[in-house]
């Protein structure tokens, strides 16, 4: 999948993260904001680059805002996201179309 | 085989990780992840994510798991159907049923993923929401349409703006199609669901509303609130005494057969098989709520 625009997904509530999506050139660069950063913020830089990797998306420069999100959220906000900035339909089951 | 209860169906909005991580906790016998009217129009395709992922990673027990899909002719029902069939994990709840052709289309799709992602055929379950004047009069045969259908719904407010009226406390306009939705479901063997009473802090009117339903004889309701939960448990689950005599109706049944009695009589009135088939249902119900445990009642 490869990203032609930026593409943002979730919101700043509780128990949401906000994820920004923009191409890149430098493999996947995370810039983090979290308020459990502390005990948790490798964990959710690790889950947003292995559903990227999922979806085949090797450069990419991400800003996520974290609000105490769990990883499932982390993961659908990533592909939401994802498919946003790549302007392509999710195809259930088998990848991006 | 344990029994499905659906006093109670707790709408969570499908875009709402909060709402979603927390749904399990309130004690809802059934929770309805929401992907329609509760999902803006350019949050759709991320809400369908967040309940594919809620689904298949959040812990859910052994509670029933209900999607509302958005309609297939809205064009984005069909995106649904094959995020949420993936994950094996739910009942679609398909919106404003008007027509069998309509719970037909919809069960098509569902067989065609269910063969791609090599899942049992047949494995998932549907329920329709009739919602206008057509699917009322069309109840029967949308309630018969399809096997994978475990029970159909009243969605109140889109049917009383379709008959040109509103919804009024006793809820007299919500008659004939209540009774033809419950006629439909037994007709059918499947459940009757209730529509959402919406003022959530009307609780004298809600429990107005559900006493209603359930001397109807529906099996449940559609909720938005959890603190509706309490009330509405509280009116389905059988008294001490609807529960005793329910147990003495059985005793009675089986000293008969134990003399080879005919003629059974409880208390001085004869107890026929509609008697012994409503006190059957008292006890099932009684267990499935927890108040009956081995034979005892334990909740005073």
């Amino acid at each position: 999948m490869e990203l032609k625009k930026a593409g943002i997904s979730g919101t700043l509530e509780s128990s949401d993260v906000m994820i920004t999506l923009e191409p890149g050139n430098g493999g996947i660069e995370i810039e983090l904001t979290s308020s459990v950063e502390k005990q948790f913020g490798d964990a959710i830089r690790k889950e947003i680059t292995s559903t990227l990797t999922s979806l085949g998306v090797t450069n990419a420069r991400v800003t996520a805002v974290d609000k105490g999100a769990l990883d499932c959220v982390i993961r659908a906000r990533v592909k939401a996201a994802a498919c946003r900035a790549a302007e392509v339909e999710y195809a259930w089951g088998g990848g991006s179309q | 085989m344990k029994q499905q209860l659906r006093r109670t169906m707790l709408y969570v909005p499908g875009n709402n990780p909060g709402m979603i991580k927390d749904a399990g906790i309130y004690g809802a016998d059934c929770v309805m992840f929401d992907l329609e009217d509760s999902v803006s129009l350019n949050e759709k395709d991320a809400a369908r994510f967040l309940v594919y992922e809620a689904l298949t990673s959040l812990d859910l027990g052994d509670k029933e798991h209900l999607v509302r899909i958005n309609s297939l002719e809205s064009g984005l029902g069909l995106a649904d159907l094959e995020a949420i069939v993936h994950t094996g994990k739910a009942v679609i709840r398909l919106p404003k049923t008007e027509t069998p052709q309509d719970v037909l289309e919809c069960e098509a799709q569902i067989a065609r993923i269910e063969e791609a992602a090599g899942l049992p055929m047949g494995s998932t379950k549907m329920m329709a929401a009739v919602e206008s004047a057509a699917g009322v009069l069309n109840a029967r045969e949308i309630a018969l349409a399809s096997p994978r259908l475990i029970g159909i719904a009243i969605g109140a407010e889109d049917y009383v703006t379709d008959l040109k009226t509103t919804r009024s406390e006793d809820g007299v306009e919500l008659l004939f199609a209540r009774s033809a939705i419950l006629l439909a479901a037994r007709v059918a063997g499947i459940d009757a669901i209730d529509t959402v009473y919406s003022d959530v802090n009307n609780e004298e009117g809600l429990r107005k509303e559900v006493q209603l339903i359930r001397q109807l004889g529906f099996d449940g309701k559609s909720i938005i609130n959890p603190r509706q939960i309490g009330v509405i448990h509280e009116i389905y689950t059988p008294t001490k005494k609807d529960i005793d005599h329910a147990l003495a109706v059985l005793d009675a049944i089986q000293e008969a057969e134990r003399k080879g009695s005919g003629v059974i009589s409880l208390n001085g009135k004869m107890v026929d098989r509609p008697i012994v088939l409503r006190a059957q249902r008292v006890i099932s119900l009684a267990k499935e709520s927890g108040v009956l445990k081995e034979g005892v009642y334990a909740q005073d």
